[in-house]
């Protein structure tokens, strides 16, 4: 099958659940019985790290949502509200944001002075409602997310049949749009052997200027911080497809941990997303607080670290995933000495430091946590 | 007093009441033209609600306020009370501390407790405008009203009559003051307008009218036509009694023995409650009172409060009634709701007191205001320093949120409510002489306390069923709002027709609400789970902190 009847069948695939769904509510009322919808529940209540596939999944809890109940009538209406008008947007073959489904669907309830929805944030839990609740990827959805982050690096690639030569992408990089499913997105001609994920911007930028990439043969990607549905998935699928090692350089403090973390195991938001998005074998390859030591960092450059941060840090202890030996003495070690480190720590010591010699030296040692 | 054939002792001289009253005006409610006309209209009313009880009439009482110029005033309080005879009426006016209120230990409930209001408020009035007041009074006795111009004399603290006539006066009976003063009017909080409206709330067998400057006329007619019962007076309950009372009752005693001394100076006290005090105390009950030692004194008054002794008498307080409270404060207001409770009787500081505690909700009561409060000590408003007052502070400590209303912190309630509390005592302790907040005693607060969450819990009971009421209107609206939407929403779906679809939804929507089968208020998230699974915590960084 081409990308094209790909797509065509998943949104017929979606359109046939929505409209079952409608059926069934109709059906229910012509038996006058209350009707309802069942959703699996989405918060920290419904979530577990599976200790097979490492990562965060969803539970099997359910709500189910009713529409003859003062409290769930709302939000029942809401549901279809916003099905409805995700049809109308399968069927016209064009992909939005999840703000322009807000607009679309926003009006006064008539002989009311009700909105159908207040603000974003109450149709925003909807769509993630539906995704979850019709088992709909936000992409088939005809949905992006916000789009951050930029790769560049050893391979080319083919988005919307445009192909783009990563490798002259100049300063600024692939911006990575938030849908890169394989109807979108192809892989073609990788000379890469590993992924690079970044954490900053800035710091990637470095890299970049400095070709590290090219010397290196690699792809670097970042995501400003967490990063977004897209970043995650695209990196997910260069290393399953292509067979590429992931490594993952954070910042040394609590921040950077989660960050690895969300990439590693999934987040506790997006857990009925960790099955396409988490890379349980990412590899963590600093900063770590060791290399304060190491690589005689002057004292300036550390951070002290707030209580939140102790906080954090003696929650992250206890995390399944970092119950290993090696991950336990580097959480410890960064509560006794009691400051974090930031990337940019290593510039101290040379603007070029990080590129040139911390982390050729780290890759060549393997050194690196998992 | 002065003594004017030494006048080099001048400085060691005692001044007398009224000159202090010149120079501390403002202790006695006149410290500004706004109070001193409040005070001194309160001062005749509740000199007129006292006569007129304590003569077996129901009280008709006629208040007026005529204004000259923006700054005086002529306030006029005219009642129907046992008039006062001729040789006690200059007196009764013109001097301050006159009569026989002012008592030391026990007595009964009455309005005024000092005796020296409607003089203070004359001599407001002389020292502001230099104008005499002017008085009119009939007793059944009298043929003609006699009528008295008089002004009082600040060094002697006696009346001076200025005039003398006598009138004819188509009453029976009655007294009549006019005083004209420096003063404002206003109609805000804590005004005149006020303060009968809540006098008229606490005395549902009073009948008050006021003329306002404008002319215009309201009457606040009784809504009951009998008179509060007479309160009796009363001698201190051994329970209250405080050390330095104690000692002065033992020197100023006509008792011989500490055993007769208990039984004729104390309410409650008979033989065997005194022996058994004496006893507890280790103390020889013919001991003479004024030979009692400071030490004796002590363990008396430690046996006295630690002894089994009945409940003071409840003959001395004269309490409003529930029944008419509720019924007074339901005259006043359009309610919805209204309960009323009055306690039994307590003791603090060996006085003797009760509380009592209306709550009115709804109707015309604005739901976005704090609540209406309305303090009043022996039936007489108190309009000023509520944040000092032992009844605001046992409101605001009652956890409202629980009963229905709302509250921020320790503060007053809001919402659409009116809340009386009332405290009769036969001594109502004030924190000042102008009589605007009771003292901080901790029996008192807790009393109103207790009367306040029984009220609180009526309200509660009514406020709920108002509450489901209106959810069970609300949800017939959302159903049927909601089923337009949600039936559009289906047909796009499956491609039906909408009309058809909304018709069901609003039938079946009736329906339920007729049968009362609609699911209840709170988001029920009918939680399942099918099948065991490992579960580890997750939690450090909060699910939301996250990409979109």
């Amino acid at each position: 099958m081409t990308a094209k009847e790909d797509k065509k069948k998943i949104d017929d695939e979606i359109l046939k659940k929505f409209k079952d769904s409608a059926e069934e509510i109709i059906e229910t009322i012509e038996k006058k019985q209350n009707p309802k919808i069942k959703i699996p529940l989405r918060g920290l209540t419904n979530v577990y790290f599976d200790e097979k596939d490492k990562m965060i999944k969803l539970g099997d809890k359910q709500q189910t949502r009713t529409f003859f109940n003062i409290g769930q009538a709302r939000k029942f209406m809401q549901t279809f509200l916003i099905a409805s008008a995700l049809k109308e947007l399968i069927e016209s073959g064009k992909t939005t944001s999840i703000r322009d489904v807000y607009y679309r669907t926003k009006h006064t309830i008539a002989n009311t002075t009700e909105s159908t929805f207040e603000d974003q944030i109450e149709s925003d839990p909807i769509i993630e409602d539906i995704e979850v609740g019709f088992d709909a990827l936000r992409e088939e959805l005809h949905l992006f997310a916000s789009t951050r982050g930029a790769v560049v690096g050893e391979i080319t690639i083919v988005d919307s049949g445009d192909t783009i030569d990563l490798r002259k992408m100049g300063s600024g990089g692939w911006a990575v749009p938030s849908i890169v499913e394989p109807e979108v997105v192809q892989f073609k001609d990788c000379t890469a052997e590993f992924i690079l994920f970044i954490e900053k911007d800035a710091v990637w930028r470095r890299f970049n200027e400095d070709k590290f990439w090219r010397k290196h043969k690699c792809i670097i990607a970042h995501g400003q911080g967490v990063p977004p549905r897209g970043v995650r998935r695209l990196i997910r699928r260069l290393s399953d497809e292509l067979n590429l090692p992931v490594y993952v350089l954070v910042d040394a403090d609590p921040y950077g941990l989660y960050i690895y973390s969300v990439i590693k195991q999934g987040s506790i938001n997006l857990a009925y997303e960790s099955m396409r998005m988490a890379i349980p074998k990412a590899r963590f390859i600093g900063l770590s607080v060791f290399d304060y030591a190491k690589y005689k960092l002057p004292k300036d450059v550390t951070i002290k670290l707030a209580e939140i941060d102790k906080k954090r840090i003696s929650e992250i202890l206890k995390y399944p995933w970092f119950q290993k030996k090696d991950w336990q003495a580097e959480l410890k070690e960064m509560l006794r000495l009691g400051f974090k480190l930031e990337l940019e720590a290593l510039s101290a010591k040379n603007v070029s430091f990080i590129t040139e010699k911390y982390l050729p030296d780290k890759l060549a040692k393997k050194e690196w946590l998992e | 007093m002065t003594d004017k054939t030494e006048p080099k002792k001048e400085e060691l001289r005692a001044i007398s009441v009224a000159e202090f009253f010149e120079k501390n005006r403002h202790l006695l409610g006149f410290d500004n033209p706004i109070r001193a006309l409040l005070t001194s209209v309160k001062e005749a009313v509740d000199n007129s609600l006292d006569a007129c009880e304590s003569g077996r009439i129901l009280p008709e009482i006629y208040v007026q306020i005529q204004k000259f110029s923006e700054t005086r005033f002529k306030i006029i309080v005219e009642d129907n009370g046992p008039g006062i005879p001729r040789e006690h009426l200059a007196g009764a006016f013109g001097k301050l501390l006159y009569g026989s209120k002012f008592k030391t230990f026990g007595g009964k409930q009455s309005r005024g407790q000092q005796g020296i209001g409607i003089s203070a408020a004359i001599l407001y009035g002389q020292l502001t405008t230099g104008k005499p007041a002017r008085v009119i009074s009939k007793t059944k006795k009298d043929k003609q009203a006699n009528v008295l111009e008089l002004k009082i004399d600040i060094k002697t603290n006696n009346p001076t009559i200025l005039s003398e006539t006598k009138i004819d006066w188509n009453r029976e009976h009655g007294t009549r003051v006019e005083i004209e003063m420096e003063a404002k009017y206003t109609e805000k909080k804590a005004s005149v307008v006020e303060y009968i409206k809540e006098t008229a709330i606490v005395n549902p067998h009073t009948t008050l009218t006021f003329v306002d400057p404008e002319g215009q006329k309201v009457v606040f007619q009784r809504v009951v036509d009998k008179l509060p019962v007479e309160p009796e007076e009363i001698k201190p309950h051994p329970h209250g009694i405080e050390l330095g009372l104690l000692e002065r009752m033992l020197k100023e005693t006509t008792a011989r023995a500490l055993k007769s001394f208990l039984i004729t100076e104390f309410d409650r006290v008979g033989p065997g409650t005194a022996d058994e005090i004496l006893k507890i105390a280790g103390l020889d009950p013919k001991i003479g009172p004024k030979f009692v030692t400071p030490d004796q004194a002590y363990s008396l008054i430690q046996a006295m409060h630690g002894a089994k002794v009945m409940a003071p008498s409840a003959v001395c307080l004269v309490p409003i009634g529930d029944a008419l409270l509720k019924k007074s404060l339901e005259s006043e207001y359009n309610l919805e709701f209204a309960y009323a409770i009055t306690r039994t009787p307590d003791v603090y500081r060996g006085n003797p007191f009760l509380i009592e505690v209306a709550i009115g909700y709804g109707g015309e009561l604005p739901a976005d205001q704090t609540v209406k409060l309305f303090r009043f000590a022996n039936r007489v408003p108190l309009l000023y320093q509520q944040g000092a007052c032992a009844l605001t502070e046992a409101i605001t400590s009652v956890d409202w949120k629980n009963y229905g209303l709302n509250q921020s912190g320790r503060n007053v309630p809001s919402g659409p409510a009116v809340i009386v509390v009332h405290m009769a005592s036969v001594w109502a302790p004030f924190t000042s002489e102008s009589k605007d907040a009771v003292a901080h005693y901790p029996e008192i607060i807790k009393e109103a306390k207790l009367a306040l969450q029984e009220c609180g819990r009526q309200l509660q009971l009514f406020v709920g069923k108002k509450h489901r009421k209106q959810l069970a209107e609300k949800k017939a609206d959302i159903f049927k709002n909601y089923s337009e939407e949600l039936a559009a929403s289906l047909a796009a779906l499956t491609g039906k027709d909408k009309k058809p679809l909304v018709d069901k939804f609003v039938k079946v929507a009736e329906e339920m609400l007729k049968l009362g089968t609609i699911e209840g208020e709170e988001e029920t998230e009918e939680v399942k789970e099918e099948k065991k699974k490992p579960k580890r915590k997750l939690g450090a960084f909060k699910a939301g902190e996250d990409e979109e």
